[in-house]
């Protein structure tokens, strides 16, 4: 995808960084079979996602979407099939390459205690990531949450607290971001800002890949990926 | 990779002290536990002191356990815990950095007030400094040991009953070493041994727990 960048690049925030080591910057998943217990999901999914790409998952209720992410990015192990990351198998990768990839899930990560910039910083903490406090307040103020920094997150809605753990995808440097619905109690404001970071994120070369039940028009043109 | 870890061990350690609550039942607990011996056994106070070693080390073993029931629940149900398995370190390393989080903020205080109630149980001297030293070496492994079951009954219903019945024989040599260390030192006997064993219970658990705590978290995730 070779979109123009006329857009200026946000402030605060690293590019993708090139692979240093020439690895592929592709995700790949090889002839994917997933099941939960006895219920046989899918099968025989695969596709290389290269840089700069956009993979949307869609599918019917218990179609196995958040299975299929979850297997992306190595939180769960596929009955038969394999996820490679920088040609690096999923469920081993290394610290770098681990880094490199930012998953969402359907549970925001936010501790009811911490104020969303305590969240925001514990969970860079985490990640071994570094970011100034300016970075961190501007991350927030663009996604919305200028003037409830400084608020416990058990005060703050079900939209602020998505924002909270979206305002994470302007700070990281990693370069393959795995959001399962990130729309859910999202305003249509925060859904355009988040299509526009999207958007960005593959300009610079990274990848993503979402599923929502959602209507996605205003993404950049996604590659599909129907299960049914 | 340290950092990560610092990160995590100052965050669980504000969390437990700003919830507070967790602190105190805990250490209430414990108390309340070691009171109802005198309570049922009657008060003599020769016969108090027989039982004092044992009182004590299986109401720290019971508050250990019912500490330990939510060591990863809130991580696990807001999503923290799928974060920490996605993250650089190795999730053995984090689950470490939990335990020690959790030992410090709930299992040191146990610890701390161990010769107070001892002493109230007729313990004296270099009694209650052994009962405070083996505590000291033996909590981290019931910690240890507890996490364990803690992360594999995540999600289960009824997990906390279910835990204790998979975690609660596993403490029966901790308990065993550390009650006895404090009985031969009663017995002004030579009780070196048996912290020395405590010790290597220690040492042994310290790298090979965390592996299996790890290993369970990511049966849970998946």
């Amino acid at each position: 995808m070779d979109a123009p960048s006329s857009e200026q690049p946000a402030p605060g925030r690293a590019g993708i960084r090139s692979q240093a080591d020439g690895a592929a910057m592709t995700l790949e998943a090889e002839r994917l079979a997933c099941r939960r217990g006895e219920l046989h999901l899918f099968e025989g999914v695969g596709f290389a996602l290269a840089a700069g790409e956009l993979l949307f998952v869609r599918g019917r209720n218990g179609s196995g979407k958040t299975t299929l992410l979850r297997t992306l990015c190595g939180l769960s192990e596929p009955a038969r099939g394999q996820v490679r990351w920088l040609g690096q198998d999923i469920r081993r990768l290394d610290e770098r390459a681990q880094r490199q990839m930012l998953y969402l899930g359907h549970q925001d990560a936010v501790k009811d205690e911490l104020t969303p910039l305590e969240n925001l910083q514990v969970h860079q903490g985490l990640r071994g990531e570094r970011s100034t406090l300016d970075e961190r307040l501007d991350a927030l103020e663009q996604a919305g949450l200028g003037g409830c920094e400084e608020i416990p997150a058990r005060y703050l809605s079900q939209g602020q607290r998505r924002r909270t753990a979206l305002a994470r995808l302007l700070i990281s440097p990693a370069a393959l971001w795995v959001l399962d619905e990130p729309l859910t109690a999202l305003d249509r404001r925060a859904v355009a800002w988040l299509f526009g970071r999207i958007a960005e994120h593959l300009r610079r070369g990274g990848l993503v890949v979402t599923t929502s039940h959602q209507s996605i028009d205003g993404l950049p043109e996604p590659r599909i990926l129907e299960l049914d | 990779m340290v950092r990560p870890l610092w990160t995590l061990l100052q965050r669980d350690i504000s969390l437990i002290v700003t919830r507070r609550q967790d602190v105190l039942t805990v250490v209430a607990f414990f108390v309340i536990v070691i009171t109802l011996f005198p309570l049922a056994i009657g008060p003599e106070p020769e016969k108090l002191r027989t039982i004092a070693p044992g009182a004590v080390w299986v109401a720290a073993a019971l508050a250990s356990l019912i500490s330990l029931d939510r060591l990863f629940a809130d991580d696990w149900r807001d999503g923290t815990l799928e974060q920490l398995a996605l993250a650089p370190q190795p999730l053995a390393l984090t689950a470490l950095a939990k335990v020690l989080a959790h030992w410090l903020s709930l299992g040191l205080p146990l610890v701390i007030l161990s010769p107070a109630l001892g002493y109230a149980l007729g313990l004296q001297g270099i009694e209650l400094a052994v009962l405070a030293g083996s505590l000291l070496l033996g909590t981290p492994v019931l910690s240890l040991l507890g996490a364990v079951g803690a992360a594999m009954t995540l999600g289960v219903r009824g997990g906390g009953a279910l835990m204790a019945l998979l975690i609660l024989p596993l403490y029966v040599p901790v308990l065993i070493l550390g009650a006895g260390a404090v009985n031969e030192a009663m017995f002004a006997a030579p009780y070196q041994a048996h912290l020395s064993l405590l010790g290597a219970l220690l040492a042994v658990a310290l790298p090979l727990l965390p592996l299996a705590i790890a290993g369970a978290l990511r049966i849970t995730l998946d």
